[in-house]
């Protein structure tokens, strides 16, 4: 136990102690009535607390999120009662969902107002609770510290996730004899399930009988820590490993038995051979809609292993033959302890011979398109890819433009990859790189946006300005919500309903924010306005205009199975 | 097929922990047939006992995402043949009908109920048993004059030996691999 001598302080004092005491040193909110003791309290320890003031909640908790993400660390996020709380819960959800460990801290009306509807008073704990891994109300100044202590515990530990502390306003300027004692254990929760050596075995023995086998592999890896983990394990094994959409940059895209991504726009290899392989090991990952296609299909083929932390996990989507609960830093070293070393060179190349059917059908034309077309949206991730090497720090909005941007961008360095991925939330990019840039300052952060998703949050143009953040932001302008309007396209037969966005100039709303800006539509100005934008050591701005109406393919139609994935 | 469970939920006593398990339900569309929630044989450990109709597999998904809550010691579902269950309903009578003949005094005792207390114009009338034999009498009364009527709910203890202590030790970090 970590325990510091007992002082008398005020509640909002106590809180700002215990969040130095959990090591955050950024903190991303906005102010309002029930949570002014706070921000009062904060005002004393503008040194051991930079507090960045977004220009909406939303902004806050997403820019929290990105700087969990990359830094490691939690992200923690201050509202105010009522709508200023309301509007962390697209945030909550996302995080949820993403498994982003925040502690979210609300204020709440005081505690002789709730349930009368006072003004800003809204049931933040009931909102809360579906979109939270764990929420809690505190009424009395005395609860504080243990409060704050299981939050961070709970936020990091297991699979992680989001928690909500919803604090009144009297308990704040209450006070209370404070002493801090780090938690280390909460009786009715197991965040690191046992692992059972029977198990490993018998992975390892249908690992070892295999003559085609296939690793999934998500978050989980990234989220584990688990970077040598596993790539020993699959070198050793010797078994290709397709990505998620969160697993990508668990291990460098150009490693040779990576052999891309999953999914509805993931590889043509990948999808395809799914359905042929005989032992299929998920490693970290949740067998979402997005990655399975029609479920009862879906490797039904093979027998299935899967290394989760999360016994929810197991049995939810797929069937699974062998389960090996557990953190899968440590299953996976077990695991590769018993498997044999081993190739499949006839198996991977079928991998290669697939890839080379997508080159051929997809990614040579959206790479060299026609000279007289308008550029793609392949064209500008791969020109910002060699740019910056691979080596960059990606932050994806949702649609069209987050699919290319995974299947086009190489990533190289260990967990670059920052998206919205179960909740799908538009909007997110432009906070969550914010976020992504304090969590790793000497990182180049790039955020890679649509038209749509930027106007859901670009008011936070502002926040870049004002704390001089360098995070550098494409948006992909193709002056539609263009990954329904394909939908709409292939199966709602064109009609494309409230798809077509008039759109304001944006170079003129950036120039509005003092940050560098420049539009590029001609093809040939495209690599020096990359260069340009990608060395800057500011913000920088930079908007390609691109085709109107370009697909993603490879798809898998919804509710289709993964094998039948359409090349065009 | 859908069958009727009986899922025991040990927990913390906090607030808010009601509404986190009632939304597992809610979330699937799964609809509750009876919930009941008092202090378990430790203090300070609450215990629900919930009632469900639904597909095997759907129960153990179910209970898995309540076990997985973080104020959740336990969550166990039984088969009905794995518990020894009961409720209690109460009957309230105007004392007119109760007075006006041997029938209801039949029915009393021929349902194994018992009369809980009698006011100046009303009787409340008080029977234990599965749900079939509360709403039994629940219609057998209903003929003459029912004002009032509740039931409890099922609580239910299983008939296996492991207790609450077994489980808490269960949860126990432990470090060492296998």
């Amino acid at each position: 136990m970590v325990t510091s001598k007992s002082k008398v302080l005020k509640g909002s004092d106590a809180i700002v102690e215990c969040l130095i005491k959990e090591g955050v040193d950024t903190l991303f909110g906005y102010p309002g009535g029930a949570i002014m003791p706070l921000y009062d309290s904060l005002f004393d320890y503008q040194d051991d607390l930079k507090h960045i003031l977004t220009r909406h909640e939303q902004g806050a908790i997403h820019a929290a999120q990105g700087y969990a993400r990359v830094s490691k660390k939690v992200g923690v996020c201050l509202a105010t009662s009522g709508p200023g709380a309301t509007n962390l819960i697209t945030g909550l959800a996302d995080a949820y969902i993403d498994s982003t460990p925040l502690v979210c801290i609300t204020g709440q009306v005081a505690s002789h107002l709730l349930g009368t509807d006072a003004f800003q008073e809204t049931d933040v704990l009931g909102v809360s609770t579906p979109v939270t891994k764990w929420n809690i109300q505190i009424t009395k100044a005395a609860e504080i510290p243990e409060a704050i202590s299981k939050a961070f515990f709970i936020a990091r530990s297991g699979r992680p996730g989001p928690v909500l502390i919803d604090i009144t306003k009297d308990a704040q300027f209450d006070t209370l004899n404070f002493k801090y004692s780090v938690c280390k254990s909460i009786r009715s929760y197991k965040p690191l399930p046992n692992i059972n050596i029977e198990r490993i075995k018998e992975a390892a023995e249908l690992i070892n009988k295999a003559a085609r086998p296939m690793v999934l592999f998500g978050q989980g890896v990234i989220l584990g820590q688990a970077k040598d983990e596993f790539k020993a394990f699959i070198e050793k094994a010797g078994i290709p490993a397709a990505w998620t959409i969160l697993g990508v940059s668990a291990i460098p895209n150009e490693h040779p038995l990576n052999v891309g991504m999953l999914g509805m726009h993931g590889n043509y290899s990948t999808n395809k051979l799914t359905s042929e392989c005989d032992v299929l090991i998920a490693v970290g990952m949740r067998f979402d809609d997005r990655v399975t296609g029609k479920v009862s299909t879906f490797a039904a083929q093979a027998k299935v292993i899967h290394l989760e932390i999360d016994p929810a996990e197991i049995d939810k989507i797929i069937k699974t033959d062998v389960a090996v609960l557990g953190d899968c830093k440590s299953s996976l070293s077990l695991l590769t302890d018993y498997v044999k070393a081993k190739e499949y060179p006839s198996w991977r190349n079928r991998f290669s011979e697939l890839d080379q059917e997508e080159y051929t059908e997809v990614q040579k034309a959206e790479l060299h398109p026609d000279p007289e077309s308008k550029i793609t949206m392949a064209e500008v991730i791969d020109c910002i890819s060699k740019k910056t090497k691979g080596e960059a720090i990606i932050v994806t909005d949702v649609g069209q433009h987050q699919m290319i941007a995974h299947r086009y961008y190489n990533y190289k360095a260990w967990n670059s990859n920052v998206t919205s991925g179960g909740l799908g939330t538009m909007g997110f990019a432009l906070p969550a790189a914010i976020g992504a840039k304090l969590g790793q300052p000497q990182k180049q952060v790039i955020a890679i946006i649509g038209d749509g998703g930027f106007q859901m949050t670009l008011q936070e143009l502002g926040t870049i300005f004002q704390y001089n953040i360098p995070v550098k932001i494409v948006v992909l302008n193709n002056e539609f919500l263009g990954m329904v309007r394909q939908w709409q396209q292939l199966f709602f037969d064109k009609r494309y309903a409230s798809t077509e966005m008039v759109n304001p100039d944006f170079q003129t709303i950036v120039k509005g924010y003092h940050i560098e800006t420049e539009l590029v539509e001609a093809r040939e100005s495209l690599q020096a306005a990359v260069d340009r934008f990608v060395d800057s050591k500011e913000s920088r701005f930079l908007e390609v205009r691109v085709g109107k109406e370009d697909n993603v393919f490879p798809m898998v139609p919804t509710g289709s199975s993964v094998s039948d994935i359409r090349l065009k | 097929m859908k069958k009727q469970f009986t899922i025991i939920v040990y927990t913390e006593n906090n607030i808010g922990l009601l509404s986190r398990l009632s939304n597992i339900f809610s979330r699937r569309h799964v609809n509750i047939d009876s919930i009941t929630c008092s202090e378990s044989e430790i203090k300070g450990v609450h215990r629900f006992t919930i009632v469900v109709k639904m597909e095997t597999d759907k129960v153990q998904k179910i209970v898995k995402q309540i076990d997985k809550q973080i104020e959740v010691l336990k969550a166990i579902y039984f088969e009905n043949e794995k518990v020894v269950y009961q409720e209690v309903a109460l009957y309230k009578i105007p004392v007119s009908v109760f007075s006006s003949g041997k029938e209801i005094e039949h029915i009393v005792r021929a349902h194994f109920a018992r009369v809980l207390s009698v006011h100046t114009d009303y009787v409340i009338i008080e029977k234990t048993g599965h749900e079939k034999e509360t709403t039994e009498l629940f219609e057998a009364l209903s003929h003459y004059g029912l004002t009032g009527f509740v039931r409890s709910g099922r609580i239910a203890l299983p008939k296996s030996m492991e207790s609450l202590q077994d489980y808490i030790k269960e949860l126990e970090p432990t470090f060492n691999i296998n």
